[in-house]
């Protein structure tokens, strides 16, 4: 114990001048951290499968087909740029631009649940199949899961823009919404080379 | 600048119309229905201790069984239920949650707040643990105890060597509470990053604080990997997937890569709050400061990242090669520096202090002793042709129990003695909590050293019976009667706690004379904390700070949540990480069973995946989803625009 | 305390000497191959160490404890005197770890070069795994036997570890350390036995409800009399029933449920899903070693292997008295 009793800063409670993002913001931002790990955790399973076995697709399963993969993934990672754009426009209170941007980005999102739907179709093997289908199936669809759930979040944030919630200083849930939606981006911009690009390479 | 900072005015603390304000509804609508995290913590600890003392009650059956050879008390059956569900009781019912329980209570006291950043989900991790835990607990209803085994190995656990529904309680239920886990360590990141007092610097912060945010951040990155450890498995149990089935491309070691990836860290996941209620606890009663506190923060951070590289340890007796196995025997050895450093912190502590021996202190002494030679154990079994003998053998029984039970049950305990008067406003007693400590010390080491002797015996893990001639006998009976003894000293702590409630001596603010800001407030605290926000200048408020300093709201808005003024509108300051400047006022959310209905909807998907009844699991997603919009829906509301503050503000000396 | 410890300390050294000599525990520190030997060395140094280390440290605690309780000082002269807490916590917490870890890295890379290494003139055995008994097969010759492993002195072994259920651990600890059975991978440890004897051993993975009754025997007999052994199971002697009863124990054998799971080389029976038992007449133990191998212990594990082995996979057999005693006069005699 010291003699000398401690004294505040002085201007210790002036209110800070860096920009701050909400709480609601930063709880995303740590939920994104487990959420990314569950991603590579799965993609390290992927490996490690791949690494343990002779043949890779397994079974005679043929590599994925590129034609279509390869404009969708582009689509949903364009989706993140009307994001930007709204972010920016709200940011300075322009509800209009949010409206816009984030429906925008929910058709391109859209499209591109559709597209990997209808790619689970269209595929010639099953989930059961072998170990290389329970991957293939679990990673894409948890990421197309995390799509649907982008897009139904999309939706809330269009209907409290429509409804008048947002303006200057209050869009927490958008900013949320934004974070949460670049994520889904990014992990695919880890899972698409990893699934579909990388069994072409021998 | 209307802050005065120098002059603390007397906080209001039993200003009626901020309980009003705070206080729950009474009865039961305010038990499902409350957000604060005093409450919650309490429930959290509680809950953790009827577990605790059900899984001690399946040791002690154990042990009776082990106690002479070739023992009828339990079949092989019943004996396997018990061994698997007393460790999952022990790590995913006690051990992890109660820490999480004590962080709760604790951390917005010891920074300085008026609750968690997130109440809500608060409230929803704890009611998730407990459903969680009630779904693993209703195996034993209808006789299908989980039975292979806490870490559960593929293909042991697959549908082909395990038909029963036994397994799925375990693997369903790890994942829905690893889910508590996981949103819990979330919102203490943000609250400790994000809810500081003004002043509370990241060099200021308590140990406590900074082993609860090492916890989180471990948890947060090792989680994933068990819930996808047994989720993936419960895939190839529902579902029909191959992760796990080597005939069809899957691996075996694939499950057990997973499982201690997360099972390595989860070890320090217990132990590090461990060490950080050590850290309070000795600095208290040496009557200084804790020594080397950078050290110690330093370490802390370091064992969070060296744990992520030794999860292979757990694995040397699979073949692995032996380069891979003398990397990560290497890292092994290493990962002790860390606590070195903390062990030799806590005796420079002690050794210029003035100690006094409390029943916190002895159970902190306790638990260096034992410790001690639970870490010295570690380092042999990192060490590679060691392992290769003495792995799955009781000699590791021994050494994780020396870890897991001495290690960080012991200072468990000691909390409770240090901290449950500042939680009841009672003193325990001082006379049975000795008794307690001396009880439970000297079974503890009755119990768990001969086991090392049994491991070299030739004695291995999980076994149900073993033979007359093999010389196991005398200390298996030895070992038996220890723990019937270290049983009989958390006994005496259990009702020295009950006891305290009715005949404890009233505890007041501050009964051992600490330096954090939870002594600051009145025991038990007032819904609100702390009605002002103190000002912290130091990392020992109460020691240099006298009379402790208190904010007053200024004429910005962002500052109104400093004062009495936040508390009356439930209001807490947001301040910024580094530097905790004031950035604006956080809504405290009132009561809503919100967090309860989602729980309660996740309990029917996991009963439905269990019992293979769709509906019931769409339901109960649906439940929880609609419960999430709603829940969702006011965020705008919680986080008023500054305009808006500014006419608001009731100043409660006008009221 | 400390002498409390200390006093325990010795007293568990005692019991692990007595055991090992004793020759009732089949005690790690009683190595009977160099495998073991050399761990056991192993074992020893890191003892001293951490005997050492737990002192000196726990004298710490106490010395710090005392110090800790005497009047503080008026002035801060003792702090002064003192060292710096950082330079305690740097020698304490950094440097004495760093040197006693460097002497156990370099112990741990000499003793797994040596101890893993494959050696010329091996003997191949494969070992696998079952719910809850060994599988073992001599590859080169074929001789197949289960749960009691017939070693030569002197010789190195190369047993390959398989298994195509769960996942088992094969441990013999006066022998050598453990290497898991798991399916899909196949393992291999090495051990030799200096000395003759019978070393036992177990499973030490948890595989299931009979964990605790998969234990197995290595009995490692001099070259001569491994060789007589394995020669007497190549050639097929002692498979010819002996007296009548014996014979008509094996048309029994043959004709009922026995043949459905196993064999007994030289007859019809040759299924695969229990022990080979061609040579069980020989052996000294029942169901992984967990009765004695008598003529009423077998009796009764045909009748109600439940009661002896619950959750063993050996169904009860529906047999009368008189078939019993056939059958169990039968496989006695199979030597």
């Amino acid at each position: 114990m010291t003699a000398t009793a401690a004294v505040v800063t002085p201007g210790a409670t002036r209110p800070s001048t860096r920009r701050s993002y909400p709480t609601a913001w930063w709880g995303m931002a740590v939920l994104i951290m487990t959420e990314a790990m569950v991603f590579v955790i799965l993609l390290a399973a992927y490996f490690f499968l791949r690494a343990a076995s002779k043949e890779w697709p397994l079974g005679g399963i043929e590599v994925p087909k590129l034609a279509l993969a390869i404009p969708f993934s582009f689509v949903l990672w364009g989706s993140s740029l009307p994001i930007f754009w709204a972010e920016a426009g709200i940011r300075k209170g322009r509800v209009r631009r949010l409206k816009i941007g984030v429906a925008l980005s929910f058709v391109m999102g859209a499209s591109f649940l559709a597209y990997t739907l209808y790619d689970f179709n269209d595929l010639h093997f099953g989930w059961r199949d072998n170990a290389y289908g329970s991957t293939f199936y679990t990673i894409v669809g948890l990421h197309a899961l995390h799509v649907f759930i982008g897009l139904g979040m999309n939706l809330v944030v269009q209907l409290k823009a429509w409804l008048g919630r947002y303006d200057r200083g209050r869009y927490a849930s958008a900013e949320v919404f934004f974070l949460y939606w670049h994520f889904v981006d990014v992990v695919w911009l880890a899972v698409f080379p990893a699934l579909f690009l990388s069994p072409h390479i021998r | 600048m209307a802050i005065t900072e120098d002059l603390p005015p007397p906080p209001p603390a039993t200003e009626p119309e901020l309980l009003e304000l705070w206080e729950d509804a009474p009865g039961i609508p305010g038990f499902f229905s409350t957000v604060d995290h005093k409450r919650i913590g309490m429930r959290y600890i509680y809950t953790c201790f009827f577990f605790f003392f059900f899984a001690g009650a399946m040791a002690l059956f154990m042990r009776g069984q082990l106690a002479r050879p070739n023992a009828h008390v339990l079949g092989p059956q019943l004996y396997n239920e018990l061994f698997t569900m007393h460790g999952v009781t022990m790590i995913f019912l006690f051990n992890t949650p109660v820490l999480a329980g004590f962080g709760n209570y604790l951390i917005p006291l010891q920074i300085g707040t008026r609750d968690m950043a997130f109440p809500r989900l608060n409230a929803f991790s704890y009611w998730v643990f407990l459903l969680g835990g009630i779904f693993m607990y209703s195996s034993f209803l209808v006789g299908k105890m989980p039975d292979g085994g806490w870490f559960g190995y593929t293909p042991l656990v697959s549908k082909t060597f395990s038909p029963g529904l036994n397994i799925d309680f375990w693997g369903l239920g790890i994942v829905f509470t690893g889910l508590s886990t996981t949103v819990g360590s979330i919102n203490f990141i943000v609250t400790i990053f994000k809810l500081r007092a003004p002043g509370m610097t990241l060099n200021r912060m308590p140990m406590y604080v900074w082993s609860m945010l090492v916890f989180s951040f471990m948890a947060i990155f090792s989680v994933p990997a068990v819930t996808l450890a047994t989720g993936l498995n419960e895939l190839d149990r529902l579902f029909g997937t191959s992760f796990f089935v080597p005939a069809l491309g899957g691996s075996v070691l694939l499950y057990q890569h997973l499982f201690w990836f997360w099972g390595h860290p989860e070890v320090y996941i217990l132990f590090v709050p461990a060490t950080g209620m050590i850290s309070q606890i000795i600095p208290t009663f040496s009557r200084r400061p804790l020594s080397g506190y950078l050290w110690v923060a330093g370490a802390l951070v370091t064992v969070g990242f060296i744990s992520f590289g030794v999860w292979v340890h757990h694995m040397f007796a699979t073949g692995l090669p032996p380069v891979a196995m003398a990397f990560f025997s290497g890292v092994s050895l290493i990962i002790t520096i860390p606590s070195g450093i903390q062990f030799f912190a806590w005796i420079a502590t002690m050794w210029k202090g003035k100690v006094e021996l409390t029943t916190p202190m002895l159970f902190a002494i306790g638990f260096l002793l034992i410790f001690l030679l639970g870490g010295i154990t570690g380092v042999m079994v990192a060490v590679l042709p060691f392992d290769w003998q003495v792995t799955d053998s009781y000699f590791v029984v021994a050494h994780f129990h020396y870890v897991l039970n001495g290690a960080v049950v012991f200072p468990i305990f000691g909390a409770i003695y240090y901290w449950m008067p500042k939680m009841t406003g009672r003193m325990l007693s001082e006379k049975l909590g000795k008794l307690s400590f001396w009880v439970m010390f000297v079974g503890f080491n009755i119990t768990f050293f001969p086991m090392h002797i049994l491991g070299f015996l030739g004695m291995p893990r999980r076994i149900y019976t073993y033979d007359n001639g093999l010389g196991w006998g005398g200390l298996n009976a030895m070992v038996s009667i220890g723990s019937a003894i270290f049983g009989l000293g958390t006994a005496i702590t259990l009702w020295n706690w009950i006891r305290s409630r009715r005949h404890g001596a009233p505890a007041g603010d501050d009964p051992w004379q600490a330096d954090s800001l939870e002594w600051s407030t009145t025991s038990p605290p007032p819904h609100y904390n702390f009605a002002s926000i103190p000002l912290v200048a130091s990392r020992h408020p109460l020691w240099d700070q006298r009379p402790l300093p208190f904010a007053t709201s200024g004429d910005e808005a962002d500052t109104t949540g400093l004062g009495a003024e936040g508390a009356v509108q439930r209001e807490t300051p947001v301040t910024s990480g580094i530097d905790t400047r004031p950035e604006g006022n956080l809504e405290i959310p009132h009561e809503t069973y919100l967090p309860f209905v989602v729980a309660l909807g996740l309990a029917f998907l996991f009963v439905g995946l269990l019992v293979k009844a769709a509906v019931v699991a769409v339901a109960g997603v649906g439940l929880a989803v609609v419960a999430v919009l709603w829940w969702t829906w006011r965020t705008e509301e919680d986080l008023a625009p500054p305009d808006h503050q500014a006419e608001a503000p009731v100043s409660v000396d006008a009221g | 305390m400390s002498r409390r410890r200390g006093r325990a300390v010795a007293a568990g050294l005692l019991l692990i000497s007595v055991g090992g000599c004793g020759g009732h525990s089949p005690s790690l520190l009683d190595g009977h191959g160099p495998e073991a030997r050399r761990v056991s060395g192993v074992w020893w140094l890191m003892f001293v160490l951490a005997a050492v280390v737990y002192v000196v440290v726990a004298g710490f605690i106490f010395v710090g404890i005392r110090r800790g309780r005497r009047p503080a000082p008026e002035d801060g002269a003792s702090e002064k005197k003192a060292p710096k807490d950082d330079t305690f916590i740097w020698l304490g917490g950094i440097v004495a770890p760093v040197i006693i870890l460097a002497v156990l890295a370099v112990v741990t890379i000499n003793t797994v070069e040596a101890v893993r290494k494959p050696q010329n003139g091996e003997l191949r055995i494969a070992v696998v795994g079952k719910r809850w008994w060994w599988d073992v097969t001599y590859p080169d010759s074929g001789v197949r036997t289960a749960n009691e492993i017939h070693i030569p002195v002197g010789r190195p072994i190369d047993i390959e570890l398989t298994s195509d259920n769960v996942i088992h651990s094969f441990w013999v600890p006066q022998l050598a350390g453990k290497v898991d059975t798991i399916p899909g991978q196949s393992n291999h440890l090495r051990l030799t036995a200096t000395e003759a004897g019978t070393y036992r051993g177990e499973c030490a993975e948890y595989c299931g409800i009979e964990h605790a009754h998969m234990s197995l025997l290595v009995i490692a007999e001099p070259p001569v009399d491994f060789d007589r052994w394995l020669a007497r199971r190549d050639g097929g002697a002692g498979l010819t029933p002996t007296s009548d009863q014996a014979a008509n124990g094996q048309l029994v054998f043959t004709r009922e449920a026995c043949a459905g799971c196993h064999t007994v080389r030289g007859t019809q029976a040759s299924a695969t899903i229990g022990p080979d038992l061609s040579d069980f007449g020989s052996r000294q133990w029942i169901g992984s070693l967990t009765v004695a191998n008598t003529p009423s212990n077998l009796a009764r594990w045909i009748t109600d292997p439940e009661s002896i082995k619950p959750g063993t996979l050996m169904p009860p057999t529906a047999l009368s008295a008189a078939e019993i005693a056939a059958v169990t006069a039968y496989l006695e005699g199979l030597k």
